[in-house]
């Protein structure tokens, strides 16, 4: 699914005054594609996620899915998973992603269904578990799970590893890697970890601060599965570096 | 497992015997008090002749003649007040037009004690079960009322926003999200329901029964038989103490996701 944002703009009204937090966005993203979007914190990428996501409008300008115009979630069409996992506390795993379910569906092909996820993200044996029983990385597996089993055509991530430990990061994101190659998901994944855009991305979206805008798209031509010890990745993570520290800034003795 | 399940079984004796000190040396302290006729006995009685009252009423059979009375009362009350309570306080954070019809109504009702309308009860019901009933449906409901609006405005946002990525309807949202939320206040109100529930029967029955803890309490009072008034007392507390004990198991279980150290 191939996903434009078109002129976006949005405003707030805070204390009285017109606040602009996104400045005239565009970019596409073409159909089973990955793009990171990167920004420091109170870029408003949050804020252009739930706009993709059909959860807020765009004060201008628009965001068209193959052409149609979001104007509220289509959950046929787009899986969001937040930082936090939004799991329901007193929901075993299974019926956490039942919930995601939106078709009407005969009691057999829901049970299916829901064990074909479990087993997607690996958590097999803990069907019945409650949240509060299962680490960080397990709860936002469930939280992936609930979103997949609509099968969306798109997926939005918004800074979903941020609250993981490193370790657990890196294999959500080989895992979730790994499902887009099966299931060709057009994903678009906010993050603030430079590294995490360029592993995941097939383009990496900079947004600059106060008000957000695009201040450069870079492409990522480099070969998957990606290793971040590679030169090539070094040469990437320089040119994203860039856009965020420019070279006057870094101190003498990084040079030498 | 076997070990933490010995740990815990001592703890749970320790605080049993921590527990017990306090009220074991005051009723000690009163019977060598009215031994030696430092108190009243007119008035306090001992700790002694409690006991003996006590298994009087039961040879008697009155004894628990008076306790179902109450409890009785009690029950029906209760689940009137705490139905009421739970479907108007829904209906009242779920429906925003009535909310802000009903809230005026709610600030100027609520300050009124149940007890106060006892009278009133009498005068309108008559002196049978009803008005008791009544007075006790007062006192269960708005506990209940309060905590079950609370308990769905405290939905957390971030859930309901993800009930709308899922495209769910609002009967969905309900069910799934907004009521199991609210279940943990709608559980602090139902427990403190109960204890207005059965302060209210005894304050009632202090007025006008011929049966019930209360009555026995009044009955004692006006014999001048301390004795009873004392047996009534101590049922009450017991009584109460009971149903909390009660409440507290149903909770573990209905809340089994809240950590219990939370309660």
């Amino acid at each position: 699914m191939a996903i434009n944002i078109k002129n976006v703009q949005k405003l707030f009204v805070i204390d009285g005054k017109q606040l602009e937090i996104l400045h005239d966005i565009n970019f596409s993203v073409a159909d089973g594609q990955i793009v990171s979007i990167v920004g420091t914190s109170g870029c408003g990428k949050s804020t252009l996620l739930k706009i993709i996501a059909g959860l807020e409008n765009a004060s201008s300008g628009a965001v068209e899915l193959n052409g149609k115009k979001i104007e509220r979630p289509s959950e046929k069409d787009i899986g969001v998973i937040f930082q936090e996992p939004r799991l329901f506390p007193w929901s075993s795993v299974e019926k956490n992603i039942e919930f995601g379910i939106s078709q009407s569906l005969s009691k057999q092909e829901r049970k299916l269904l829901i064990k074909e996820h479990i087993e997607l993200v690996g958590l097999n044996g803990f069907e019945k578990a409650l949240p509060k029983h299962l680490s960080g990385g397990m709860q936002q597996r469930v939280s992936l799970a609930r979103s997949l089993i609509n099968r969306p055509k798109a997926l939005l991530l918004d800074e979903p590893f941020g609250a993981l430990d490193a370790f657990t990061k890196i294999n959500m994101q080989k895992e979730v890697l790994h499902i887009w190659e099966k299931e060709k998901t057009t994903l678009i994944l906010v993050t603030h970890d430079i590294d995490e855009a360029i592993f995941m991305g097939d383009q990496v979206v900079v947004l600059s601060n106060k008000p957000g805008t695009v201040k450069k798209i870079i492409q990522v031509s480099l070969p998957r599965p990606r290793d971040r010890t590679s030169d090539d990745f070094a040469h990437v993570r320089k040119l994203v570096f860039e856009q965020f520290f420019p070279k006057e800034e870094i101190p003498i003795e990084y040079n030498i | 497992m076997a070990t933490t399940n010995v740990v815990q079984e001592k703890r749970i004796v320790q605080n049993l015997f921590l527990g017990i000190i306090l009220p074991l040396g005051i009723i000690i302290l009163w019977q060598t008090a009215s031994d030696h006729g430092i108190i009243k006995l007119s008035v306090f009685t001992s700790p002694k002749s409690i006991g003996t009252e006590f298994a009087h009423m039961i040879e008697k059979g009155t004894y628990f003649k008076h306790v179902i009375a109450s409890l009785e009362r009690v029950v029906y009350g209760y689940i009137i007040g705490s139905a009421l309570g739970l479907f108007i306080g829904s209906v009242a954070v779920l429906f925003k037009t009535f909310g802000k019809m009903i809230d005026p109504l709610i600030g100027i009702l609520r300050p009124i004690p149940a007890i106060a309308c006892i009278p009133f009860f009498i005068l309108w019901l008559g002196i049978g079960e009803s008005s008791k009933i009544g007075v006790i449906v007062i006192g269960a409901f708005w506990p209940v009322l309060l905590s079950t609006m609370q308990g769905i405005r405290s939905t957390d946002p971030k859930l309901l926003e993800l009930a709308r990525t899922f495209g769910k309807t609002r009967t969905a949202t309900l069910f799934n999200i907004i009521l199991p939320s609210a279940i943990p206040s709608i559980f602090t109100g139902l427990r403190l329901g109960i204890s207005g529930a059965w302060t209210c029967v005894v304050a009632a029955e202090m007025i006008a029964a011929s049966a019930g803890v209360g009555y026995l309490i009044s009955y004692g009072r006006e014999l001048a038989q301390p004795g009873t008034l004392f047996v009534g007392i101590v049922s009450i507390a017991i009584i109460g103490l009971l149903i909390d004990i009660l409440v507290i198991k149903i909770q573990k279980k209905v809340l089994y996701w809240v950590d219990t150290e939370n309660y």
